[in-house]
């Protein structure tokens, strides 16, 4: 580990800490409805937009009505991008001429990015049109993180609300959401990204004749567009195969701390517009100081083991310190020009986040390098968090955490002066649950069965690992992968004689789709449960929800849940990879 | 509410959606792109002679037909490579074949795996045969791990600046060049931190290999 390894570290939270009140108090005015400067130039774009959708949005919906908008709108989004992936070959914008890729692998990736996971089977630059990443997958980045907002910004709604179930409008906060918050930013960003090398274009991948005489040919398009979103809406699917790890992705050290400003931007600010919409910013930097310290764990020690390196690595007689000119440590599947640093810090906020975009390969991690993007995902994606599922599921953690906590000092739990109830408790305990629950259901299935073998890579401990990764990954949304695991087979580029492995690729889409939208809907419910009670105002006996006492219990309560669901499978993976030197 | 109406709004706003942020945006954000940055936008390529040699951004191998008894040799097809001596060589890339830049892939080699223990070691031991030669002292345990790691995109553009100076040795003697000349024009090609201080410092290998054909005239 270096000095400049830390300083770089250090800097890019200190920007992050910069930007959390600045964007969050911008969304909070976006969601109040207050003025904004944008609303003079788009005002009339978005009134337009309502017309053409039909969409009355001065009625609020109460939470099953906002539930039904959210399937509706996703079921809509699903069908067409389905239609669009199927029917790529007879679309423009395609140079490459790709055929659409099997039904089982679009059904696994459609459902992927839907729910805003963006796992990839699939590899951008073989398989999909310039359309396709375009008016396919681009759209979904976008509104899929609008989603997790809307429901986010539903149960503040909720939490705050004094009279009435009424959680807002959906069709208004997603229309909001898109118009004011991701596509002002997307189109800066993009820009910023082009200016230091990221590419965008339409043209035909090029051909190139090499000095030694040899032909290259160079996949091309339009990465930035995407790049972008792909990062500020926590979606995380590359336009290229390898993801952020790709030059025209992913150009220097400074467009890989521009892209982890993107993802962490959203969902931290997200705990500024909580502070200021339930009236005291001090609860939203409560959230925000217990994402710090889990964030800070995680990167500490994936930093510290790559920088030691691999029982491969030395038993092959590699030396793995570190030296003038030599970054040493691990770097089997990592990028000279983000080194180990860029590397560690990169990918424990794309897991902390559910990104999952990647600028290393996870498959290369070491044992105990690896166990921290699985512990990111088992915490169920709170550090930070999704775009808005980290806020929504955190608030979660912390109605669980007031009520363990009004347990232990005997008084009737609440959360900013409205009492938690039997109801919230039992919906909160589900909603939590559902996600560790159907992942490692999954794993057990895919372990099990030849079916579910046939997709690992690696032998040993690494297998397990790879398919524990696999469904823990789909089912948080997160998408990032252990990538040995497959569930496409693709001989040549644009798909001609592909197929998709259907045990993989179903029982994926399955984990996908049941664990965002149930916590959604228990989500969705607590809102409106909380909605119509009274607020009782705070007296000497009440805990308060924005102290260090509250901080180490959230801490607490999210460490004991995930610690002891995923224990038992944590063992099998990376804990019998860090004891041991042995090769499998 | 009316769920009929409601699923009418949700088909209407995914489609308005399509066209404003999957045509229109994308679209918009090419224009201006290729008008205020081409060079970028485009991959930043690198012409020789009205002829196109490749990306500043994109690693490519420097390896030469193999020749035995006046023929090509070939395997399952495709034509057998080797390094060419004269050029600095980029890293280890688990693209087939290496450095293909129209199908990136990570080496997906595990930590624990024997077969990444023997990927890294024929790494180290070619890696050594080739450069040992021109520098007698070098040994296994001054093997940069980034000359036997393969890198993350299989198309890494760049290698470390100890794997440089190493090479360097073996460039300055098969070019009949003068060490400290090359030693100073692969420290003319290396990249800093963005800022000082965002990302390692590397050595972009096709720059310097271009320098290279530069200050001998164009040795092809």
């Amino acid at each position: 580990m270096t000095l400049m390894g830390w300083l770089q570290i250090a800097v890019f939270f200190a920007i992050v800490i910069a930007i959390t009140p600045l964007l969050g108090g911008y969304m909070a005015r976006v969601y109040t409805g207050k003025p904004i400067i944008l609303s003079r130039v788009l005002g009339p774009v978005e009134r337009g937009i309502y017309r053409v959708i039909r969409a009355d949005v001065r009625k609020e919906h109460d939470w099953k009505a906002y539930a039904a908008s959210v399937m509706l709108f996703s079921l809509a989004g699903w069908l067409l991008l389905y239609l669009i992936l199927r029917t790529q070959a007879s679309h423009p914008f395609n140079p490459q001429g790709f055929h659409a890729a099997p039904w089982n692998v679009t059904f696994n990736t459609v459902t992927s990015f839907l729910t805003n996971t963006n796992w990839q089977y699939y590899s951008g630059e073989t398989t999909m049109s310039y359309f396709s990443q375009m008016a396919g997958l681009t759209v979904q980045n976008f509104v899929s993180a609008a989603v997790g907002i809307c429901v986010a910004v539903a149960l503040i709604r909720g939490i705050v609300g004094r009279s009435g179930k009424g959680l807002g409008n959906f069709w208004q906060d997603l229309v909001r959401t898109v118009l004011y918050v991701l596509l002002p930013i997307s189109i800066l960003g993009a820009l910023v990204l082009v200016s230091q090398g990221t590419i965008q274009t339409l043209s035909h991948y090029l051909t190139a004749h090499t000095i030694t005489g040899l032909n290259q040919s160079i996949a091309v398009g339009p990465a930035a567009s995407q790049e972008v979103i792909k990062n500020l809406g926590t979606n995380g699917g590359g336009f290229f195969n390898t993801n952020a790890a790709h030059p025209f992705e992913n150009p220097n050290g400074l467009t890989n701390i521009f892209e982890l400003l993107l993802i962490f931007s959203i969902p931290a600010a997200l705990t500024a517009t909580y502070g200021r919409m339930v009236g005291s910013r001090r609860q939203g930097w409560a959230l925000f100081a217990a994402m710090t310290v889990m964030f800070a764990v995680g990167v500490t020690v994936l930093y510290a083991a790559e920088a030691h390196g691999t029982p491969a690595q030395h038993t092959a007689g590699l030396h793995t310190h570190l030296f003038s000119g030599s970054t040493g440590g691990n770097m089997e599947g990592k990028e000279q020009r983000f080194g180990i640093a860029g590397s560690a810090l990169f990918n424990t906020v794309s897991t902390d986040t559910s990104t999952g975009a990647v600028n290393a390969g996870f498959d290369s991690l070491t044992g105990p390098g690896g166990a921290v993007p699985m512990a990111n995902l088992a915490t169920g994606e709170v550090i930070f968090g999704g775009v808005g599922s980290g806020l929504y599921v955190m608030l979660l953690y912390a109605l669980l955490a007031v009520f363990i906590g009004g347990l232990m000092v005997g008084r009737t739990p609440e959360l900013l002066g409205k009492k938690i109830e039997a109801r919230e408790i039992k919906l909160a305990s589900v909603g939590i649950l559902i996600t560790p629950l159907t992942a490692l259901a999954a794993t057990a299935l895919a372990i099990a069965d030849h079916a579910g073998r046939v997709s690992i890579f690696n032998a040993g401990p690494q297998g397990f690992s790879e398919t524990f990764y696999a469904y823990l990954s789909q089912a948080n949304n997160n998408g990032s992968a252990f990538a040995g695991y497959t569930g496409f087979i693709q001989p040549s580029a644009g798909n001609i004689g592909s197929h998709g492995v259907t045990f993989a690729d179903l029982l994926g889409s399955f984990n996908l789709a049941f664990a965002r939208y149930v916590p959604i809907l228990f989500v969705l419910a607590v809102a409106g449960s909380l909605a119509g009670k009274k607020v009782a105002p705070g007296g000497l006996g009440t805990m308060r929800t924005d102290n260090t006492t509250f901080v180490v219990l959230l801490i607490g309560v999210i460490i004991l849940v995930g610690a002891l669901t995923f224990f038992p499978a944590l063992l099998l993976g990376p804990v019998v990879q860090s004891l041991t030197g042995h090769l499998y | 509410m009316n769920l009929r109406k409601n699923a009418i709004t949700a088909g209407l706003v995914i489609v308005v959606m399509t066209v404003l942020l999957g045509i229109l945006y994308p679209l918009a954000v090419t224009g201006v792109s290729q008008v205020l940055f081409p060079g970028n936008a485009n991959g930043q390529q690198i012409h020789r002679g009205g002829k196109l040699i490749g990306s500043k951004l994109i690693g490519q191998s420097f390896s030469d037909p193999k020749i035995k008894n006046g023929k090509a040799v070939e395997e399952e097809g495709e034509p057998v490579t080797e390094a060419d001596p004269r050029y600095f060589q980029t890293r280890p890339s688990a693209t087939a074949p290496a450095d293909n830049a129209a199908a990136t892939t990570f080496s997906n080699l595990g930590p624990n795996n024997k077969t990444t223990e023997e990927a890294i070691a024929e790494h180290v031991k070619a890696y050594l045969e080739m450069e040992k030669p021109y520098d007698p002292s070098l040994t296994a345990a001054q093997v940069p791990v980034d000359a036997a790691d393969s890198s993350a995109s299989g198309v890494d553009p760049q290698i470390s600046q100890a794997n440089a100076r190493i090479q360097a040795h073996r460039v300055a003697a098969v070019r009949h060049l003068p060490l400290q000349q090359i030693m100073k024009l692969v420290s003319q090609n290396t990249a800093g931190r963005t800022l000082g201080i965002f990302g390692e410092p590397g050595v972009n290998v096709l720059e310097l290999n271009l320098a290279l054909d530069q200050l001998t005239g164009g040795t092809r």
